[in-house]
This record gives structure tokens, C-alpha cells and sequence, in this order.
């Protein structure tokens, strides 16, 4: 009886909710907020002179147009994930309509340094081979940086926490040049390695291994020594042990090390790409300024927060995957 | 002795229990100028097959003569032995379940069962796994990891993860000591039907005197630290045993009595 009367309120509620449309607001809200952004940018006029803003209003267009398609499907389940950031893109048409007026429509923010909207986008049209270029450069650098500073810190951090003797030897390393920003050693590595990429990955590695290491091997000795008693009567062998228990134990304090060493190899690469090299990301900022093309250098600095979140956002889909076993895994 | 090891080989099954010996055993914690004694002078037999419970006040080294008999760690003074061969290190024919499980998180509920099989590369140990699995009745959460069970199937998993190894001796300490009452009951007939089937000698730490009764041919009382042994109870009772049976509560006063505990309380 239960089951016909709930199959009953089923057939009808997806009726209900056609015949009474009801509009998703963030939508509406986003939909007038990038109209309001596009009439700004094409229909007043500009304060003195600036890039054209014709591809800033189409693209705000664009983003106008599509927020009013999702105030009819806004509701839809699949679009579910856009639509968490909808209000989101709302305020952020609201950030580039003020910016747009305090820039190229009134000049209240000074040229160089604080160019319009328009200018920015139109680095991408320009300037995106060189971009790109640097791009590529960089990551040549941090990805065999931190491979390598990962796999050191972590086979060092595994022999510190499991053997005295390694701790005994490895505790005054880490102790005394752990602290040391691993940027202090460019002057040495400059000398040391053949260029200044080899240098940088090696100064990457270093930012990487250092805090890994001390990661790994704190959590070496936090696992639950019972753990190794049911290990040794199951009859594992002590390499057995070590693959087993020791290693999958530690690995979630392995990753906030990875973590930590990340952020750090970011710094690393872009200073010492700002200070020495010919190539990357910070070796751009280094340029645009000194062309006095401000422009140039707020695009490349949006490309590195999208590249570095991106870098970050792999790392913990590889955490996720490596410990799903773990109820406590939390999410970024 | 003798006819004990005989018994244990003809005894049919994979499973056939080993005799333990237990002699003069003593042993301290810390060095030697600031030494904590837990064990003082201990000696005991448990014939292949038996069960033999260790009752006493917590903390008062019951489990530490469990890990030496697991051979975990070598006792200070004293000899044990297993079929008269003397134990010098952890074997997977002695193994220990203890009171949490002690999965391993990251695997698995039939791949931690598989460990011990892993560890000592016998191939083909999934019929084995499958079994162990069954007869804990875990079969249907082979797949699962160990956070999504609950404590009771946690345990069950435990025991299933000792058992595929077909041990001869089973040392238990307090595995049923974190469990819901019911739950209680339950993996303690499973355990008795267990250890009659495959006739595995058992050695129980336990300070619940009713479970001592329930499942132990012997009970041996020990005093608080250092632990001696204080009383000897032999339970012959026949299964099944129940709670209000006169012999069983005379058997449960006397040890609380030994335990030190009033006329009152062991009623």
C-alpha cells in the first residue's frame, strides 16, 4: 500500500516541476552582472589611450549569454559541479566591470602599473608563444626537481626512521641545513653545476628532499609497533616488514611532506629563474618588468597560479589515489 | 610429553595442536639497575590440543608470557618450549590475536588474511584465504578494508588472518575484550566450536573469570605483579557449559576468592 501511494507522489513530482519554472538566481544574477561588465567595456568611452576592447566585451558576452542558458538548466543534476561556482562567476564579472572602470574608463589606478583589463587579455592574443614557451621551461625544471628531491627525501627519511645508525648520521644534516633556505645555495650550485638549470633543479631537489625526509621519517616511528609483532609471527621477513607496513604507514605523512616541499620548490624555481636564468616563468616576470610591459607580467602571473594550482591539484589526486584505504584522507 | 606430540600428529586435519612448556620462567622490564619484574618463576604445561586460561589482575603480565611464548621477545630466565623444542623466535605455528585487530588498514579484508601466506610465498593461497574467510563467516566482505567493518567483523578478520596459516598454537590475548557483550558471546562459541574442530591447543589471557570458564579446560589464576600462579583450576565441566550451573559458579567463586576479592563480590 506504502509502495503505491510513494510510487504515486513519484509520477507526479517531475510534473510539478516542469509545469512550475522556477529560475536558477545565480544564474540571473550572473547573466546581468557580465551584461552590466560587457556595456561598461563597449559602451563607455575610454579615458585616454588603451588596447581595443573588442575581445574583452565578446568574451564577456559569451560568459553573459551562457550564464542566462544555465538560468534554464541550472537545476539539472549534472550541472551540479558549475553550478557549485556560480555565484562565483557572478562576483567575478563584478571584479572585472570596477577593475574595467578604475583602469581604461576613468584612469584612477596609474599606467604603467596597473593596466585594464583588456590590456592583460591581450597578451594572450600577442604573447602566448613566448608564454607557452616559458611555460614548458619551467616545468623542464620543477618536475625533474621534484622527482628527484622526492625520491631522495623519501628513501633517507625511510632509513633515518627505521635505522639508529642512519638517524645518528642523518640528525646533525637535517638539523643544521635544514633550516638553510635551499635559495641560499644558488651562489654555490651556480658554481657547481654546469648551468643554471641543472643548478635549479638540484636547488629544487633540495627544497623537496629536506622537509619529505623529515616527513618520512617522523612516520617511520609513529607506526604502531603492534603492527610488527603480527608482521614477525605471520613470518615476514624484515624487507617483507619494511614494503608491507613500514612504507603504506608512513605514506600519509609522506605526502604532507611532498606537500611541504612543493610549495617550496615553487618559490625556488621562480627566484632562481628571476635571478639567473634565460627561460621560464620567472625569468618572464624578470623581462616584463623590465620592459615596463605590466601587462605582460600580471597575464604570466595568472598563467602561474593556474599552472601551480594545477601542479597542486595532481599531487593530490596521486595522495587520493595512493590512500584510499584512508577514511581520514581529506580533500583540498 | 610424549604421547601429547603423538596426539598431535595423528590428530587429523591440517590443524593439529602442539604441547607448550613453560619452565621457571622469569622476566623484567628495563635495565638490570632498574629492573620491573613481571614474571616470577612461572612453570606450566598445556598438553596438545587444550585450553588453557590465563586469568589475573590487569597489568600484571599475563601478556607479556603470551609474547614470549609467540617468542616475540626470550625470557630472562627460564626455558620454553613448544613440543619439547625450545622456542628462540616468532614462528608461524604460535600466533598471537590481540585485543584490538590490528588490520592492516591499507589492505584489503582477504588480502590481509593472505598476509602470512604472502609472507612466506606460498602460491596459490586463495582456496586457503576463501576458507579462513568462511569460517570466520567474513566471506561476503573479502573486498572490503578494515574501516568499513565493525569491531566484532574486525576481529573476525583477526582470527581468519591466524587461522589460514593452520597455527598449532593459538595465543590469545583478550581478543574479545573491546567487543560488545553479545558480540561476546558469539565469537566465544565460535571459538570453542573452532578449537574442538581442528583441535589447535589454545592459551587465553583473559581477567574475565566467566570466559576463562567457558572455554578453558584449565584456568590458571595469577597473582599481581610480578605474576606468579596463585591457583590452579582444573574445569573439567562438559560442554556446553552454562553460566548457572552450581559447579561453574562454585568454580568462578573460588577464583574470585583467589583474586582477592570478598565473599559479596564472588556470589
Amino acid at each position: 500500500m506504502s509502495d503505491v501511494a510513494g510510487s504515486a507522489v513519484g509520477a507526479v513530482a517531475p510534473v510539478a516541476v516542469h509545469s512550475v519554472f522556477r529560475p536558477w538566481w545565480p544564474g540571473v544574477a550572473s547573466t546581468a552582472v557580465w551584461a552590466v561588465a560587457a556595456a561598461v567595456t563597449g559602451l563607455l568611452p575610454d579615458h585616454g589611450r588603451a588596447p581595443a576592447g573588442q575581445p574583452l566585451v565578446e568574451c564577456e558576452v559569451v560568459i553573459a549569454i551562457l550564464s542566462a542558458l544555465s538560468v534554464l538548466i541550472g537545476q539539472a543534476g549534472w550541472f551540479a559541479p558549475l553550478a557549485y561556482h556560480g555565484r562565483r562567476i557572478a562576483v567575478l564579472g563584478g571584479a572585472v566591470a570596477v577593475w574595467e572602470i578604475v583602469t581604461a574608463k576613468t584612469g584612477w589606478l596609474p599606467l604603467p602599473f596597473f593596466p585594464s583589463p583588456q590590456a592583460v587579455l591581450d597578451v594572450y592574443r600577442v604573447d602566448s608563444g613566448r608564454l607557452a614557451q616559458s611555460v614548458f621551461s619551467s616545468l623542464l625544471i620543477l618536475v625533474p626537481g621534484f622527482l628527484l628531491g622526492a625520491v631522495t627525501g623519501f628513501l633517507a627519511g625511510l632509513a633515518m626512521g627505521w635505522s639508529p645508525e642512519a638517524r645518528y648520521w642523518g640528525n646533525p644534516v637535517i638539523r643544521l641545513l635544514g633550516p638553510l633556505p635551499p635559495i641560499a645555495w644558488l651562489p654555490v650550485a651556480l658554481f657547481v653545476f654546469p648551468t643554471i638549470s641543472t643548478a635549479s633543479i638540484f636547488l629544487i631537489a633540495l627544497a623537496t628532499a629536506f622537509p619529505v625526509a623529515v616527513l618520512t621519517a617522523s612516520g617511520v616511528t609513529l607506526v604502531d609497533s603492534r603492527l610488527y609483532d603480527v608482521g614477525r609471527t605471520l613470518g615476514a621477513s624484515e624487507g617483507f616488514l619494511i614494503r608491507t607496513i613500514v612504507i603504506p604507514a608512513t605514506l600519509p605523512h609522506v605526502f604532507v611532506g611532498l606537500f611541504m616541499g612543493l610549495g617550496a620548490s615553487f618559490i625556488v624555481l621562480i627566484v632562481a629563474e628571476m635571478l639567473g636564468a634565460k627561460a621560464g616563468l620567472g625569468w618572464y616576470l624578470q623581462w616584463a618588468q623590465g620592459w615596463a610591459a605590466y601587462a605582460n607580467l600580471y597575464a604570466a602571473l595568472a598563467v602561474m597560479s593556474v599552472l601551480f594550482s594545477g601542479v597542486t591539484m595532481a599531487l593530490f589526486a596521486v595522495r587520493r589515489r595512493a590512500l584510499r584505504w584512508n577514511r581520514e584522507t581529506v580533500e583540498w | 610429553m610424549v604421547t601429547a606430540s603423538v596426539a598431535s600428529a595423528t590428530s587429523a586435519g591440517g590443524l593439529a595442536g602442539a604441547s607448550v612448556q613453560v619452565r621457571a620462567v622469569s622476566h623484567a622490564f628495563g635495565d638490570a639497575g632498574q629492573a620491573l619484574p613481571v614474571l616470577d618463576d612461572v612453570t606450566f604445561d598445556v598438553p596438545a590440543g587444550e585450553t588453557v586460561a590465563l586469568l589475573g589482575p590487569s597489568g600484571c603480565g599475563k601478556s607479556t608470557l603470551l609474547r614470549l611464548i609467540a617468542g616475540l621477545s626470550a625470557p630472562q630466565a627460564g626455558r620454553i618450549g613448544v613440543d619439547q623444542v625450545r622456542v628462540v623466535g616468532p614462528d608461524p605455528s604460535r600466533l598471537l590475536v590481540f585485543q584490538d585487530p590490528l588490520l592492516l588498514p591499507w589492505r584489503t579484508v582477504e588480502a590481509n588474511v593472505a598476509y602470512g601466506l604472502e609472507a612466506r610465498k606460498i602460491g596459490d593461497g586463495q582456496e586457503r584465504v576463501r576458507q579462513a574467510l568462511r569460517m570466520v563467516g567474513l566471506a561476503a566482505f573479502a573486498a572490503a578494508y578494515p574501516h568499513e567493518l565493525s569491531g566484532g567483523m574486525a576481529q573476525r578478520a583477526a582470527f581468519a588472518r591466524v587461522l589460514v596459516n593452520h597455527p598449532r598454537v593459538l595465543l590469545l590475548d583478550e581478543p574479545f575484550g573491546k567487543l560488545d557483550s553479545l558480540t561476546r558471546m558469539t565469537m566465544q562459541e565460535e571459538l570453542l566450536a573452532l578449537a574442538r574442530r581442528h583441535a589447535f591447543t589454545t592459551i587465553l589471557v583473559t581477567h574475565d573469570v566467566e570466559e576463562a570458564l567457558l572455554l578453558a579446560t584449565r584456568v590458571l589464576v595469577f597473582s599481581p605483579r610480578p605474576a606468579r600462579i596463585i591457583l590452579d583450576v582444573d574445569n573439567g565441566l562438559p560442554f556446553p557449559r552454562l553460566r548457572d550451573d552450581p559447579a561453574f559458579i562454585a568454580r568462578r567463586r573460588e577464583i574470585l576468592i583467589a583474586l582477592g576479592h570478598g565473599e559479596e563480590f564472588a556470589r
